[in-house]
Parts: C-alpha cells; structure tokens; sequence
C-alpha cells in the first residue's frame, strides 16, 4: 500500500465505517420492527403457539431438522411440515417414533402427551403462515 | 518468552487441542449417522451428536482466543499481565464448566436438563449452537467479562499498540453480542432475527478483528515487517469486514419473514464480503515475501498463510457461492450451507488459532522453534487435515448441488429422505475424508511429543 494512505488514515476509515455502518444496520432493524407484524402475523401468537414454542425447544427438535431453512440438515423442513403433511400425521408421527428401521436414520420417541402435540403443531402451524417470500421452492422443503 | 505471565496461555492452548479432538470424533459419529441411520440409536441421537461437536467447537476456539490474548496482550503492552492468578482460576472454571455441559447433553435427557438448569425461568435453550443451559451461558458472560477485565488492565498500564486495541475492540465485541443469546421472544421471526446477531455478528464481524489481529501479530514476530505497514493493514481489513460484513447479515433475512428489501441488502453487501478476506490473503503472503530475517519457526509461517488462503476460500468464495438471493432461495439450508461451514470455520478460526498456538507454544517451551523434525511432522498434518477439509468440503458440495436438483429444481420434486437415499455416497466420500482429517490431527498432537534433532534456543 502507498506511502501516502497512512496508518492514521486506515484507522480513520475503520472507526467511521464501523459506527456508520453499525447504525445503519440499527436503523434497518429498526425500520424492519414496524414492517414484521404484517408478515409474521402476531395476532395469532396464541398460548398454544408460544407453550409450542417451548415445547420445540426443550426437545432440540433443530438439532436434526431446519425449520425456515435453518437448523440441521439431517432431517426435512419442518416450516412448512404443516401444509406438507397436516395436524394429524404430525402427531402420529410423533407418537409413533422412533420407526426402528434398520439402517434409517432415527427420530427419538419424546412421549409428549396429546396436549403438548396440540401445542407443538400450533406451532407449526403458525409457523408455516409466516410470509417467507415463498420459500421454500416447493412443498418438499 | 519475555514475560513470564505469558505462561499462563500454555494450558489454554492445550485444553484447546483436547477438545478440538473431542469435537472431530463427534464429528465422525455424525457423519456415520448420516449413512448409518441407526449407529449409536437411542444413545447418542445425531441432534446430541451435534450439539457436542458444534458446542465443543465454539468452547475450544474460545480457549484458543483466551489463550492467545494471554500470549500476545503483555508482549505487545511490554509489560506483565494483570493478574496472572485470575486467568489460571478462569482456566479451571470454564473447563469444568464446558467439561459439565457437555456431559449434561450425553447423560440427561434434553428437557430434563433444560427443566433441571432454570430454562422456565429464562428460556434460552434449544436453538443452534445456544443449546447451554442456563448456567453455562451466564458461566461463559462471567468467564468472558473477568477475562475481558484482566487483558484491559494489562493494555491500559503497557503499551498501546493497533493490534491489541483492535483485539480487544472483537473480545468486547465478541462477550456483548454473545448478550443476544439470551433474548428468545416466543414470536419465532424475532427470535430468528437476533439470533444472527450472535452468529453472523461473531463470525463475519468482530471474530474478524481478532483472526486479524492474531494474525498480524504472526506477521510481525516471523516476518520482522515493520509494525506500522502491518497494522495499516490491519486497519484496512477490518474496515472492509465491518463495511460488508455488518449490513451483509442480510443475508440470514432473505426467507425467514423479514422484508424483501433484505433480499437486496444482504445480496450486494454479503457479496463484497469475501473482499477482507481476500485482502487477508494478499497481506499474508505480501508480508512474508517482504519477510526482514528468517525465523527458525517454518510451521507457524505455513500456518499462517494457510489461514489467509483458507479462510478466503472458506468463507469468500464458499461464502460467495449461495450469499445471492436467486441462488439462496434453492441452496438455504442444504448440504451447501453445510460445506461453507466446515471450510469456514476451519479457514479463518481454528487455523489462526493454530497458527497462534504453533508461533507460541515452542516459546512456552522454551525455545524460538521446535526441532526440525517436529516441524516436519507439523506440517505434514497442516496438510493432512488442510486437504482433508477441503475434501468434506467437495463432497458436500455435490451431495448439496445433487440435493438442490433433485428435491427442489426437478419438476418432479422427491422428498427429502428419498433424496438423502440417492446421495449417500458423498455421505461415505466425506466420513472418509472425515478419517483422515483425524489422523492429520493425530500427527499434529503427536508433533509436541517428537524430541531430538537441533532445536533453536529462545
Ligand atoms: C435425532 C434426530 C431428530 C430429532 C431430535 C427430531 N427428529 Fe423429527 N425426524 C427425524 C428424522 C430422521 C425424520 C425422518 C425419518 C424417516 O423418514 O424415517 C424425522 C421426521 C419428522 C417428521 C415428519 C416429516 C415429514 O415431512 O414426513 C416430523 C413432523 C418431525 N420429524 C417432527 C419432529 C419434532 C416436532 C421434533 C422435536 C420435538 C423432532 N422431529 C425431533 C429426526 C429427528
Ligand atoms: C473431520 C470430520 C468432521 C465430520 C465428519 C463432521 C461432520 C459434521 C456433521 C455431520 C455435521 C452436521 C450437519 C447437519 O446439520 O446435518 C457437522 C456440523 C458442523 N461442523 Fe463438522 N465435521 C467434521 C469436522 C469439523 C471441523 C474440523 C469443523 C470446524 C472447523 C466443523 C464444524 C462444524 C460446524 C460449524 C457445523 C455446523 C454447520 C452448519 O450448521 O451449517 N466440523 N459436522
Ligand atoms: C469465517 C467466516 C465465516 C464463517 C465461520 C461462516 C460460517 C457459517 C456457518 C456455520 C453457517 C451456517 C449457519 C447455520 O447453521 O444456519 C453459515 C451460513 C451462511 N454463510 Fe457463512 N461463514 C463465514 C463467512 C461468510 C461469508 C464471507 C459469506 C458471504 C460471502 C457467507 C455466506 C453465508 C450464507 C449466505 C449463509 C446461509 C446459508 C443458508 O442459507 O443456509 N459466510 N456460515
Ligand atoms: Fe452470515
């Protein structure tokens, strides 16, 4: 690099493009805030929903799959496992885990009961009506 | 060693190699699984699997950090850290710490652990790479800020220098984005969003601070380039990564319920990205042909352009391959985000924490380099494991693009297990690649324990 662009300088243009650019991405996170409740559709954030949630989480059901494409890639897409397969077979499914087929790979029996599945497929229900820009690229995840 | 606080980096750097080898064998169980469905079904299921393997991989290259900045802070500030006690306290806290996580994952069940550790109190848990329970996550923000007071002080009574002030600017950055992690609103976009202001913000933010400013820091001591060449372009870099890199976070907000301006912010500035690493690239190999003297140590000189190379590769154009929205709408969460991760991470983080832990460990020891056998052997598993990564990155790739064609593109879209099935052979290609990535790490450790031959005395 020349003489002439300084060390100074080269620190100058990383403290402004840091703070210059930290706060425009503040202010489009800010900006993004008042757009997301047309898009993610919050007012059907029921208890159900939320208790689903938890329910996700506490099982580590993203150590295998994706859910909106992000997770584990050792399992299907679960965003939108809702349309793709409907309340019912997601709780059998889930109920009749794991499948014991040799060689296949294995989902863990959770022994969630009816209600605890009531509130998981709430929550992919809610799941799969957020506007993703219409992803996935078809129903196969 | 000029100081004699330094010392304290020696146990760091070799919890750090410890857990990288925990880490691949889990890796390797992974990878089986992939394959062999049922291997090690219902004892280790993959999701726990991974959560060790990623988890072990986040902690050790933490350890690698820590240890680093012990290292280099005095040297740089020319004076004595501290509190050389605190750091060798904070050494045992966050290995049993880490060692207690991680058999809370194998040996209790996940939502009993989750209940045990507090998780209805703050629900943090449960999400990739955030699986800590509850405590483990308030051990590392403590661990984080002790560490954080310890290596401040040493810089605010020494010497100021570009290198640790940049340094320190990403450990901050590093403990107050970790922050976010314990922000989980039940409203799943939100949850998403500021998920990525750990992850993204860590990997393609402030880490690039500190993969700089070690790496500078190498520069200097093997190529005997004068300090303020390097730092002004060290300054350069990370201006460039933070220009790119901080808006480039759109990248995570094409699919996920975010708006569709994302789709533009995060494609134009994710796809200059890739710049600062190039610029690492070209600085490394630059420095080392302008090089001032020989030094003794050719391991950590390959080492570190290896880093610029890799990291370049991994993140740059593996990066660059799926960061535009078309392509993301078709790659987002297949085996390609898979291949990027692996050359990434591996590129920039665990190679300039080797590169690191090559330069300061014979110093430790007492002496400027290892033997040249030793060296010898060090750098044949630079390319073992180098070529080996590269590998599980091609075949990841092809399983990814077949992935890609077969259950998204085709007109006749097959689901996801059917196509799992008909890519399985890539799966095989890279858990033997996986193989002999561990064997190069078998060489590296074996590397420490090799005597003999003339050695250059500090
Ligand atoms: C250890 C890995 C693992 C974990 C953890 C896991 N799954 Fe699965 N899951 C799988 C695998 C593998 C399949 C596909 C199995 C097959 O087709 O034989 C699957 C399939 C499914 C399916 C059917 C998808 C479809 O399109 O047919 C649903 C629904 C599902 N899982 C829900 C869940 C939920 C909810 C959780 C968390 C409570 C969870 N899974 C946790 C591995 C896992
Ligand atoms: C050497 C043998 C290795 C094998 C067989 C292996 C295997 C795997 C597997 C199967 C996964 C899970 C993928 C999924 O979600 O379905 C994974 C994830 C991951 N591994 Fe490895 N791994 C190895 C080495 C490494 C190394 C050296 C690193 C670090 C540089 C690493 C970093 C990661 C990361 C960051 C993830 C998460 C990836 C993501 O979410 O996209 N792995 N690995
Ligand atoms: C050293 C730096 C980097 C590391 C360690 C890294 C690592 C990772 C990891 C682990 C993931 C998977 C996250 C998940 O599990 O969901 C990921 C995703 C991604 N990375 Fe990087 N990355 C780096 C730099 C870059 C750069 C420079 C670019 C762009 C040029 C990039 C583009 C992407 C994209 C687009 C995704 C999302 C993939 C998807 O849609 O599934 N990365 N990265
Ligand atoms: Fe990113």
């Amino acid at each position: 690099m020349s003489a002439t662009f300084t060390k100074s300088m080269a620190r100058n243009i990383f403290y402004g493009g840091a703070v210059f650019f930290f706060l425009l991405f503040v202010g489009l996170t800010f900006d993004t805030m008042q757009v997301l409740p047309k898009r993610d559709h919050r007012e059907n954030i029921t208890p159900e929903v939320v208790r689903g949630k938890h329910i996700w989480e506490t099982r580590d059901c993203i150590g295998c799959h994706t859910l909106l494409g992000e997770g584990a890639y050792f399992a299907p897409e679960l965003g939108n496992v809702y349309k793709r397969r409907g309340p019912e077979f997601i709780k059998a499914w889930i109920k009749a885990q794991p499948t014991g087929a040799p060689g296949r790979r294995q989902m863990p029996q959770f022994h969630l009961t009816d209600a605890q599945l009531n509130d998981l497929v709430a929550f992919l229900k809610w799941t799969s009506e957020i506007n993703t820009n219409n992803w996935p690229p078809n129903i196969e995840g | 060693m000029q100081y004699k606080s330094q010392a304290v980096a020696k146990p760091y750097f070799i919890a750090a190699i410890g857990l990288f080898t925990g880490q691949i064998l889990f890796g390797l169980i992974m990878g089986l699984q992939y394959v062999v469905g049922d291997f090690l079904f219902p004892e280790i299921p993959f999701n726990v699997a991974r959560m060790v393997h990623t988890n072990l991989l986040i902690v050790w290259l933490l350890f690698g950090f820590m240890g680093s900045a012990y290292y280099l802070v005095p040297e740089e500030s020319e004076t004595e850290l501290f509190s050389p006690k605190l750091a060798q306290v904070l050494f045992w806290i966050f290995l049993l710490a880490g060692a207690a996580t991680v058999l809370g994952y194998l040996l209790v069940p996940y939502a009993t652990l989750a209940r045990m550790t507090g998780n209805n109190i703050l629900a943090t848990m449960g999400r990739e790479f955030l699986e800590q329970p509850l405590p483990t996550k308030v051990g590392i923000v403590i661990v984080a800020l002790a560490f954080l007071f310890n290596i401040t002080m040493t810089v605010l009574k020494g010497r100021k220098t570009s290198i640790t002030l940049v340094l320190l600017i990403g450990l901050w950055g590093l403990a107050v984005f970790f922050l976010f992690s314990f922000y989980n609103p039940s409203n799943l976009v939100l949850d998403k969003y500021f998920w990525w202001w750990v992850v993204h913000l860590w990997v393609e933010g402030v880490w690039e601070l500190i993969l700089g400013a070690l790496l500078a820091f190498v520069l200097i001591k093997v190529t005997g380039v004068d300090r303020e060449v390097i730092e002004k372009w060290l300054y350069v870099i990370i201006a460039m990564s933070l220009i790119t890199g901080l808006i480039g976070t759109g990248h995570h907000y094409y699919w996920i319920g975010t708006p569709e301006s994302w789709l533009w912010f995060g494609s134009v500035f994710s796809a200059l990205e890739p710049i600062p690493f190039f610029m690492m690239t070209v600085f490394a190999f630059n420095m080392v042909n302008r090089r001032r003297r020989e030094h003794p140590n050719k391991a950590a000189t390959l080492w570190a352009l290896g880093t610029g190379v890799m990291s370049f590769l991994g993140a740059g154009v593996w990066g660059f391959l799926h960061t535009l929205a078309p392509v993301n709408y078709y790659t987002h969460g297949t085996q390609i985000t898979a291949a990027h991760g692996h050359m990434a991470f591996y590129g920039a983080y665990v190679m300039v924490v080797i590169t690191m832990i090559s330069y300061a460990m014979p110093v430790l020891r007492g002496r400027a380099a290892n033997s040249e056998r030793a060296q010898v052997l060090e750098m044949w598993s630079f390319w073992i494991m180098t070529v080996s990564i590269v590998f599980i990155t091609l075949f990841l790739t092809a399983a990814g693009i077949l992935q890609v064609w077969l259950q998204r593109i085709s007109a006749t879209p097959m689901g996801f297990m059917a196509t799992q099935d008909q890519i399985s052979l890539f799966y095989w290609l890279r858990e033997i690649s996986g193989v002999f990535f561990l064997v190069g790490l078998v060489l590296y450790i074996a590397s420490f324990f090799i005597k003999g031959g003339k050695t250059v005395s500090a």
